[in-house]
């Protein structure tokens, strides 16, 4: 028999309905959620490995240059995906997005008055190697202005999207700066409960830096593990 | 015994699309789209199917920035993961993934096959991942067919108070087409799952 995923850690995630991050409110569903056990549709989920993978997808200051180098600090930000046990997840697929130097979305939709990057894309993806380790090229993104209040700014970040090994271990989330003074400000990062927020912020990594070239930056990821219910029959 | 904290979610975003569908969106010149809407392909078996629908505030104004990620077996209910014991069919790899900011009305659409019951106890199911801007962290649900006998034994229908249940199954358009409307609010709210 193979083992159910452990629940959502629900203490540890932000509400679905977080008053102060004024979208959330009428987005958020409102009645109780129903709790489903684990059957195949749970166990299963889409399998996206290094065929997935192509090119320059993984450097972000290569993959969308027109004619010449995008603009801004260069930046690697690098890490490990567990489960809980601490377990790495190899031949994980992770997606990222993010600003330009300037906080500027290559998104038709994003209207900040900043310089679009023509050599900047700002959307990349990799596979995690057999220790679960992932490495991104890309520089680091600047902070812009958002309508949820008055001089409302997003922190510096860099969106994450992961499958890991099932539908149930999905997980969208978004990376931090260590040190950001916007981070005290932002009701997205402070909808996250205090003991669980700091995990979203990167760490500067001297190791990971390269001389001459890039600073480093290392965000592990944990996903939901397993083993601490069976599954459904 | 678990030992760390699961990374806690985050939203999405309005800005998803170029980075997790942008063939969709239009941006392929510098990235590839791993899933969209078309996950029926070439000689794949089953039954041609359209699934599509809005999803709605609690205003029950149409949602233009959601995404919906779905994901099924094949027509004989087989799920393409090694977790599946029958073995996979490698034509139908089972997951799509569609934005509603690219349709006028903003609808999410998937073009793909009817799937197979992927057990005894579970009638023929897409499984779904509804996200956002302003959820932060994303929801699921299933969708289920109408004139489905299987529905009245599903072990997860079951689960669902009857007046609730109605919101998991989609209704019949025209042809092969589904119409499955996602309510994130209200009287009509779709029933959501601790999955």
């Amino acid at each position: 028999m193979t083992d159910a995923f452990n629940p959502r850690d629900w203490a540890g995630q932000p509400a679905y309905i977080a008053p102060e991050y004024k979208s959330t409110p009428l987005r958020g569903p409102t009645k109780p959620l129903i709790p489903l056990p684990h059957s195949l549709s749970e166990m299963t989920g889409p399998v996206y490995g290094q065929d997935s993978v192509t090119g320059n997808d993984a450097d972000l200051t290569l993959n969308g240059r027109r004619n010449g180098e995008p603009l801004g600090e260069r930046i690697i930000v690098a890490g490990r995906v567990l489960d809980e046990d601490g377990r790495p997840l190899p031949n994980t697929l992770l997606e990222i997005w993010q600003a330009n130097a300037a906080g500027r979305y290559i998104h038709q939709t994003d209207q900040h008055d900043a310089p679009i990057d023509p050599n900047f894309f700002g959307g990349g993806r990799c596979v995690t190697d057999a220790k679960g380790a992932y490495r991104f090229m890309t520089v680091k993104p600047g902070a812009y202005p958002w309508p949820n209040h008055h001089n409302a700014w997003r922190p510096n970040h860099i969106h994450f999207s992961l499958f890991g090994p099932s539908f149930v271990t999905r997980l969208v989330t978004q990376m931090y700066f260590p040190g950001d003074p916007l981070l005290d400000l932002d009701p997205i990062f402070l909808a996250t409960p205090a003991p669980t927020r700091n995990l979203l912020i990167a760490n500067f990594s001297l190791d990971v830096t390269e001389p001459n070239y890039a600073l480093g930056y290392v965000f592990d990821i944990v996903l939901r593990g397993r083993g601490a219910t069976p599954m459904e029959a | 015994m678990t030992k760390l904290r699961q990374t806690p979610s985050q939203t999405v975003g309005p800005y998803f699309a170029y980075g997790l569908s942008p063939e969709q969106y239009g941006y392929q010149q510098s990235l590839s789209s791993i899933a969209g809407s078309q996950m029926a392909e070439g000689d794949v078996e089953g039954e041609r199917i359209r699934v599509e629908g809005r999803v709605f505030d609690g205003n029950g104004t149409p949602i233009s920035d959601a995404l919906i990620e779905v994901w099924q077996a094949d027509s004989l209910g087989r799920y393409a993961h090694p977790a599946d014991p029958r073995g996979s069919n490698n034509t139908f790899k089972g997951f799509g993934r569609c934005g509603t900011g690219t349709d006028a009305r903003h609808r999410f659409w998937f073009d793909t096959i009817k799937p197979g019951k992927a057990g005894e106890d579970q009638a023929p199911h897409l499984n779904v991942i509804v996200t956002m801007r302003g959820m932060l962290l994303h929801a699921f649900t299933r969708i289920y067919f109408p004139d489905e006998p299987a529905n009245a034994t599903d072990s997860v229908l079951r689960l669902v108070p009857a007046e609730r249940r109605g919101t998991l199954i989609a209704t019949k358009q025209g042809g092969n087409v589904y119409r499955f409307d996602i309510h994130m609010q209200g009287e009509q709210e779709t029933v959501f799952f601790d999955a």
